[in-house]
């Protein structure tokens, strides 16, 4: 069973979505016992990042995240909340990936938030495995974690960034895998296989 | 880099899709669901599903409608038509839309923008403008086009953009349904005058259309209707044209 962690932030129904479409039983959950029996555990989220922090501190979920054993997946926010700090709300983080979040500094007709589909490269994790350099994955963010030596994916929009951390059993994509097409299933498909 | 994004528009009336008819390979032409999932399949980067439902029945119908549009297309998708209250936002966010777009109703009362934006965030709203000409200036009209507002529509898009709309939808009635292509340099000055994406709608004939757009037009995406679902340019033919004179699209 996979674990979607439920920590009342948004709409979680687009991963549900998209596990169903790859043939996976989830289960939608903010219960300790159930998070950690789980093969597999996603963190999306939709936010800002020092309210969707202080709502995983509240809830406990902080401490549970920090002992799983088994592989864990972070969603655009749910990633950033993975790391160290965010400049966004300037909030210490979980810290299981070593990098910073910052806001997206970009110049000339770049808009943000940055927002459609961007290209993926420099790929070294096994959950871009069957993807090619150069494929296209969707964002919707204006925060973005730095290039730090855990980043296995790197997206450019003004400047380069983490498209992909991945550090021993955690993993996180700035981008939606659950809303980018047939790669976007191949990644999770890949996720799901470890 | 960040692509240039192509978004077929369905009109759904009553549950059902009012245009499309030309696919031979769908086995019912009229569920939006499976047409949505032919363009997903053939590269749209996004898609607009829009209620035209005339009675309350089929606006029913259509809610039913969105949450099995979520469980079956793998892309980002936006939903519209007769959305006036946040409770009609936050229905269709439920259900499971990842944009909803607003019109008429924005016109009306603009603190709905405000309203759905500071709610649900920016990302989650895309502000229509519908506009014609008259003695040259850009004047903004509702209900789908019968009706002129006193709006201007420069002013109308800088203000819906403080308000919090995450993009903004752009068709000219004076061109939309023409085939004639788009007013570029309104396009242009309405991407220089904004920091938010805007949507070129309404009006596209051929691939020199929506490549003009996206280039002299400066427009971050192209919407249209009758060219794919009547198959005159088949999306994958589209990209392909695009990706040739040098825009960047994806493949």
């Amino acid at each position: 069973m996979i674990a979607v962690i439920d920590y009342k932030s948004g709409n979680l129904c687009s991963v549900g979505n998209a596990l169903q479409r790859i043939g996976c039983d989830y289960r939608i959950t903010g219960d300790e016992a159930e998070i950690c029996a789980a093969s597999h555990v996603i963190l999306p989220g939709v936010g800002e990042a020092s309210s969707t922090m202080e709502a995983l501190k509240n809830s406990g979920l902080d401490k549970i995240l920090l002992g799983l054993t088994q592989p864990v997946l972070g969603i655009c926010i749910g990633m950033q909340l993975m790391c160290r700090f965010s400049e966004e709300g300037n909030v210490q983080c979980l810290g299981l990936f070593d990098a910073v979040v910052r806001k997206l500094r970009v110049s000339g007709e770049l808009k943000v938030p940055h927002m459609g589909w961007n290209t993926i490269t420099q790929l070294h994790s096994p959950l871009t495995g069957g993807i090619a350099e150069g494929s296209y994955f969707y964002y919707v963010h204006s925060y973005a974690p730095e290039i730090s030596r855990q980043t296995v994916a790197v997206t450019e929009y003004g400047m380069p960034f983490s498209a992909i951390l991945q550090n021993n059993n955690f993993f996180g994509t700035q981008f939606h895998p659950e809303k980018s097409g047939a790669a976007g299933e191949t990644l999770l498909t890949n996720f799901l296989r470890l | 880099m960040l692509a240039k994004r192509i978004i077929p528009c369905l009109d759904i009336k009553d549950g059902a899709t009012v245009k499309g008819i030309h696919f031979l390979d769908l086995q019912s032409v009229g569920d939006p669901v499976e047409l949505g999932r032919k363009y997903a399949r053939d590269g749209a980067d996004e898609l607009v599903f829009l209620d035209i439902s005339a009675t309350n029945e089929g606006r029913k119908t259509f809610a039913g409608l969105v949450t099995r549009i979520a469980e079956n297309i793998n892309i980002p998708f936006t939903v519209g038509g007769g959305i006036s209250s946040l409770e009609d936002a936050a229905h269709l966010l439920i259900a499971g839309a990842d944009k909803v777009t607003v019109n008429s109703a924005a016109v009306r009362r603009p603190g709905l923008i405000d309203e759905i934006a500071s709610r649900y965030g920016s990302q989650f709203i895309v502000v229509a403008i519908d506009a014609i000409t008259i003695d040259g200036r850009w004047v903004v009209t509702t209900h789908g086009g019968k009706q002129a507002s006193e709006r201007e529509l420069f002013t109308w898009a800088k203000e819906v953009q403080e308000r919090g709309a995450g993009e903004i939808l752009f068709t000219s009635m004076d061109h939309d349904g023409t085939k004639s292509g788009y007013p570029c340099e309104t396009y242009a000055r309405l991407c220089d005058s904004l920091s938010i994406p805007i949507v070129a709608s309404g009006g596209a004939g051929s691939v020199e259309d929506i490549a003009d757009v996206l280039t002299h037009g400066k427009a971050d995406a192209a919407l249209a209707a009758s060219i794919f679902h009547y198959d005159e340019i088949p999306i994958p033919v589209l990209k392909q044209a695009l990706h040739k004179k040098g825009i960047n699209v994806r493949l």
